[in-house]
């Protein structure tokens, strides 16, 4: 008995903390894909708010910076700097009317290349290491509750708050402002939207932007957060794709894309941490690491018959 | 409709529109451009940079050879892209099917009895990398088919799962003692390459690969042009519902079009990694999957602009290497490539572009005409 | 008396066409005035431009006196201009009443209560029923159009387009429309109705503007001129309407159709216990108000999409669960709904495009090789033999072509097959009277040569003027088949509505 709850508990922490980053992305995909923009990008735009919240923090702190203070201007640039190259989509998707398809890949291309050019100019390597991530700490009161306490607010990282806060901004955003309002109908039905008065294209461009910035943010959480290291030779795992995948699977909705990303995250955790869990130690590394995205795939080929995708998704305006 | 009106309309068509290849070349220019500015920001001579470029990928026969022999995937991987793109697919899973055509090959490498004749051990292993590279397409194109799952984010989540089996495959079966993240190199003669290429090109990795690629050009040249899967195929990219309403079965054309597109790209695993290198690595997913979206894109998805295009690319990727000594980050070479295709994805600024030249050339003929007429 | 709105000298290019060329328009305040052109003579470039989604090349615009420039439909907005557009501007998942303050909210956090309760308000004030909370997809296509017009009030706009307001709607439902159109000019609002139909703008319009492939060609006054002469303005000529069409007996069925089931894209029924047969030298009509079954309908018997139960008979076969290949090359013969969508590929050539259904039988190619000579022949064959019209002929991309030879293009192409059954949806729909003629006297040969021929059309006119049986469809049921000789538009328009007239059971 006390195994499993061994196993639980680190388990679910960490299933929380690879959650946030693929939360941060899908989110930015949502606001993306409802505004009537296709955004295959946000794998690239987190590999490089990755990148520039490693650039950011080492540098820094290399001036001696605090050290909290540096992973919050991290943080910020990261957002900066991925909402920059989100504009080249958005440029590129709405003004330009380009294929979406090929501008994404075209940025996640651009991503890779330029934030491995500029990693090696800066630090000479491809690789961009911090010294210190966020330190982890205990909710006053909450974390003493039993069973949710240890689970949930124990051993917490501070952006997790953060995410989930954007998250919930988020939702009142969509449902309940004039904004969110007007940005859904651009998604499905543009022209309506146009002869109400509203600027589809302004519409347009910040949903890409959002985009660019919480993918940015998801980027620098990955960093702060568990991984500790911008590393160009994988990059972030593909995670921004199985954000997207989340997307879908989570039917472009809050609520949805929280427990879709809550269930990718947990998948993430048990090949990471698989080693240490009796029972599935056994299972060799090759097949514990393409188990989440074989179950993405699976939770795809489950999800997709009753899609719900924004109608005007991917159709410039 | 009347006479007047039919007037009215085919007066544009007679100005010039752009051609497809100007449009690739204008992008390159300004690829190369972005990458000159970059140079300059880290305080180098852009000029130096490329002469360098060039240097390394074409300054003598071994580094031709290399060139040419770096190529290879680079115009499977291009046609793979294209054949798919043609179909209104987007196979961005070429890295999977690519490496999963690397394994099998070098598996088989392996275990193939070395006393089997090198021509039968060519076509065991070609058959080996076209069958699996297809199946990984095909996989794809089935979900696309039956289950409507993007075939954008399925193909990510196969290259993925490629990544993980090969990270298994290669201890389990093709161990490198030495080397614990490598997989044993295969002999010579176990290899696309051929001993009299290899010493004409002074001894570069140019192999049997390249023929193949030239073939490869030709045959998807001919399916797509004169036969009527190709017509089927193109039918269901330009416009699926009018292909449907025809009675062509979309659903058939996207398995096939996935499973064509998927061996091509398992083709380029064999040429890579038992032509170009002979061994394999752990924990690494090639490039050369997203490389050969920007050769596709920037040939415009023909066979021969694919062509030309992976030569173009091959040289950047080749030459890059020679680039250390100036201390300008070998990257270079990939940002130039990124930035050829975005500017390939908003050609219509280019095209445009062209397109306001050719119309005033246009105009003004007009209006030397008109003026004459007058007169 | 004062002009509310003045557009004068109005003049708009695009590539390759003028679409309005010095036009001028002069409304009068309180009245309805109409529009009148053919399809593509301009009428709605000048609507949109006078509400803002386009600007003029040319000309000047002067609402209530005053000289404006408008740039967006805001502009508009703010001069008190709204426009009630053919395809209805309403996101399809929202409610009524969020869909009615799109764009024009209040506050950050938008207040959809208070927003209701001023459009029940607006609703009661002008007899436009309507439930604010109902979601846009679960409405009818009439009470979608009320909520059309109510985003216009609830803008306070004085001054109402109506943009080919009754094509998707029933007689009665137009018969509606006019008592509100009389009614909202009564309360001093000034209306442009955009129309094609003369027996509409006798109905409501004091004056009418007659516009003519992009050229003014006068102003009258409705109630001196007779329809005989506005449409001859309109066209240019003398035309009739009616189509010659010689009596016939009909032969053996060529499709049964037995309590037929099908699901629409929603997942429920589209269409229920439908039962029809097509037979030799008749041309059945089906008549319905859009999205009442008959694309489902017509998907179910081409083949597109599947049935749930029932049967569909070709010359005596079920072929219910055939291909759709298998089914063409039985002898059905489909002109579809949407010509660009379905109908063609816009980025090949037309030689391509003839031979969509062929090209993998001997003679346009042979073991899986195309013989691009036959296709060329056969193609050419058509073209000319239809009078297709294009810069580049057979090679020509189907996109470059007007609308009215793309249509002649596919009818060309499904004629040539001699189908046993030639299935028309919309087959004019778009098209300048000359193209329309022609394609009807193409539907009518086929019938004359002892085919079968379907034709779903959403105008009842068409649907009179060609066939010799007409089915009425509401809610995907057969509400019931009647001799057109032995009907009129006022009782089919009552089976529009689900209403079956008692006395005419014995026809069926």
């Amino acid at each position: 008995m006390n195994g499993i709850w061994d196993v639980i508990k680190i388990i679910i922490p960490g299933a929380i903390a690879y959650t946030m980053p693929i939360l941060m992305g899908a989110l930015g995909g949502l606001y993306s894909e409802r505004s009537g923009v296709t955004n295959l990008c946000i794998e690239g735009l987190m590999l490089f708010g990755c990148f520039a919240s490693a650039a950011t923090i080492v540098k820094l702190q290399a001036l001696g910076m605090n050290y909290t203070l540096t992973i919050v201007c991290g943080i910020c640039v990261a957002m900066l700097a991925s909402m920059a190259l989100s504009y080249l989509h958005a440029l590129a998707s709405i003004k330009l009317k380009a294929d979406q398809t090929i501008s994404g890949t075209a940025i996640n291309m651009l991503s890779t290349a330029l934030s491995l050019f500029l990693a090696q100019t800066i630090t000479g390597s491809g690789n961009i290491t911090i010294v210190r991530g966020i330190i982890r700490n205990n909710i006053p009161i909450l974390s003493k509750i039993p069973v949710v306490g240890p689970l949930f607010f124990s051993q917490t990282y501070w952006t997790t708050w953060l995410c989930l806060i954007v998250w919930g901004v988020s939702y009142f955003l969509l449902y309940k402002t004039n904004f969110g309002l007007r940005l859904r109908a651009c998604g499905e039905h543009p022209s309506a939207v146009a002869s109400a008065g509203v600027n589809v294209h302004k519409m347009r461009y910040i949903g890409v932007l959002l985009s660019g910035m919480l993918s940015g943010l998801g980027g620098a959480v990955i960093l702060v957060t568990y991984a500790g290291e911008y590393n160009s030779g994988a990059g972030i795992n593909g995670l921004g794709f199985l954000a997207i995948a989340a997307l879908i699977f989570g039917q472009w909705k809050p609520l949805g894309i929280l427990g879709s990303t809550a269930f990718f995250g947990l998948f993430m955790t048990i090949a990471n941490t698989g080693r240490v869990i009796p029972g599935i130690a056994s299972i060799p590394t090759g097949f514990l690491g393409l188990f989440p995205y074989l179950a993405t795939l699976i939770a795809l080929i489950l999800s997709s018959k009753k899609s719900r995708a924004p109608l005007a998704s991917g159709q410039p305006f | 409709m009347t006479k007047e009106s039919t007037k009215v309309i085919k007066e544009p068509l007679k100005v010039k529109k752009v051609p497809s290849f100007l449009v690739s070349i204008t992008a390159v220019i300004l690829g190369v451009i972005a990458g000159s500015i970059l140079i300059l920001i880290i305080g180098k001579n852009p000029i130096v940079g490329f002469e360098r470029l060039l240097f390394g990928a074409f300054s003598n026969k071994r580094r031709i050879g290399n060139t040419l022999s770096m190529s290879t995937q680079l115009i499977l991987m291009g046609l793979s892209f294209s054949f798919a793109y043609k179909t209104g697919l987007f196979n961005i899973g070429g890295s999977g099917q690519m490496l999963m055509g690397g394994i099998v090959s070098t598996i088989l490498g392996h275990y193939l009895p070395s006393s089997m004749p090198k021509p039968v051990y060519i076509m065991i292993v070609v058959i080996g990398a076209v069958l699996i590279g297809g199946l990984w397409g095909l996989i794809a194109g089935f979900l696309k088919a039956k289950f409507n799952v993007h075939e954008v984010v399925s193909s990510i989540m196969l290259n993925w799962i490629a990544y993980w089996l090969v990270y298994d495959f290669i201890p389990r079966f093709v161990k490198d003692q030495a080397i614990a993240v490598k997989s044993k190199p295969l002999d010579f003669s176990r290899t696309l390459g051929l001993e009299w290429l290899r010493k004409a090109t002074g001894m570069s990795t140019l192999n049997l690969g390249f023929l193949f690629a030239i073939i490869a050009c030709v045959v998807i040249w001919f399916i797509l042009e004169k036969t009527t899967l190709g017509y089927n195929l193109k039918a269901v990219g330009a416009n699926k519902y009018c292909a449907e309403y025809a009675g062509i079965k979309i659903q058939r054309s996207i398995m096939i079009s996935m499973a064509i597109a998927g061996a091509l790209a398992g083709l380029a695993g064999l040429t890579y990694y038992c032509g170009y290198s002979n061994l394999m690595e752990m924990g690494k997913m090639p490039n050369e999957g997203f490389d050969g979206i920007a050769v596709a894109l920037l040939g415009n998805c023909s066979p021969i602009g694919v062509f030309f295009a992976a030569i173009f690319f091959g040289a950047l990727k080749m030459g890059k290497g020679s680039l250390a000594a100036t201390g300008i980050p070998t990257e270079l070479a990939d940002t130039i490539i990124a930035t050829i295709i975005y500017f390939t994805a908003t050609s219509v600024i280019i095209a445009s572009f062209w397109n306001k030249i050719y119309k005033k050339r246009y105009e003004k003929k007009k209006a030397k005409l008109e003026g004459e007429e007058k007169k | 008396m004062s002009h509310v709105i003045e557009m004068l000298g109005i003049r708009k290019e695009f590539p390759g066409i003028v679409a309005n060329d010095n036009i001028n328009l002069q409304v009068e305040e309180g009245e309805i005035h109409a529009i009148l052109g053919e399809n593509g003579a301009g009428k709605s470039t000048l609507m949109s431009i006078l509400f803002g989604l386009y600007q003029a090349d040319k000309g000047v615009i002067k609402v209530r006196g005053k000289e404006v420039s408008i740039k967006s439909p805001n502009d508009a907005f703010d001069l008190g201009i709204g426009m009630v557009h053919q395809h209805f501007q309403l996101v399809h998942n929202f409610t009524v009443a969020e869909n009615i303050i799109l764009g024009k909210e209040g506050g950050f956090v938008y207040d959809i209560k208070s927003a209701s309760k001023k459009i029940k308000e607006i609703s009661k004030h002008y007899g436009l029923e309507i439930e604010p909370d109902m979601v846009i997809e679960d409405i009818t296509v009439g009470m979608q159009q009320r909520v059309e017009i109510l985003k216009m009030l609830y803008r306070d706009a004085d001054i109402l387009i109506f943009d080919e307001p009754t094509a998707v709607l029933t007689p009665q439902e137009i018969d509606e429309l006019m008592v509100i159109m009389k009614n909202l000019a009564s309360e001093g609002k000034s209306i442009i109705l955009i129309t094609h139909k003369l027996d509409e703008i006798k109905r409501v319009a004091k004056r009418c503007t007659v516009i003519r492939r992009g050229k003014f060609i006068g102003v009258v006054d409705v109630a001196t001129t007779s329809v005989n002469e506005m449409a001859a303005m309109m066209v240019g000529r003398p035309v009739s309407f009616k189509v010659e069409k010689a009596p016939k007996t009909p032969g053996e069925a060529v499709l049964e159709v037995e309590n037929l089931n099908v699901l629409n894209n929603k997942g429920v029924l589209g269409v229920k216990d439908f039962s029809l047969s097509v037979r030799r030298g008749e041309i059945v009509g089906i008549a319905g108000v859009d999205g009442n079954g008959q694309t489902e309908l017509v998907e179910a018997i081409t083949g597109l999409r599947k049935i749930q139960s029932g049967s569909i008979k070709f010359l005596g076969e079920d072929i219910s669960t055939l291909s759709i290949k298998d089914r063409n090359e039985k002898g059905l013969g489909h002109i579809p709904e949407d010509r660009q969508k379905r109908g063609l590929i816009l980025s090949m050539p037309i030689a391509s495009n003839m031979v969509i259904k062929d090209f993998d039988k001997a003679p346009f190619s042979k073991n899986g090789i195309l013989n691009k000579d036959a296709i060329r022949d056969y193609s050419q064959e058509i073209v000319d033999k239809f009078d297709v019209r294009s810069g580049e002929g057979i090679d020509s991309l189907a996109g470059m072509l007007s609308g009215g030879n793309q249509q002649k293009a596919i009818i060309g192409r499904e004629v040539t097959e001699d189908p046993d059954l030639l299935i028309a949806v919309q087959p004019t729909r778009g098209l300048d009277v000359g193209a329309i003629e022609f394609i009807h006297q193409a539907i009518v040969a086929q019938r004359d040569k002892g085919k079968a021929v379907l034709l779903v059309s959403f105008e009842l006119d068409e649907i009179f003027n060609l066939s010799d049986r007409i089915a009425v469809i509401n809610s995907g049921r057969l509400i019931d088949i009647v001799k057109t000789e032995e009907t009129d538009v006022h009782d089919v328009g009552l089976m529009m509505a689900g209403i079956k007239a008692e006395n005419k059971e014995e026809n069926k």
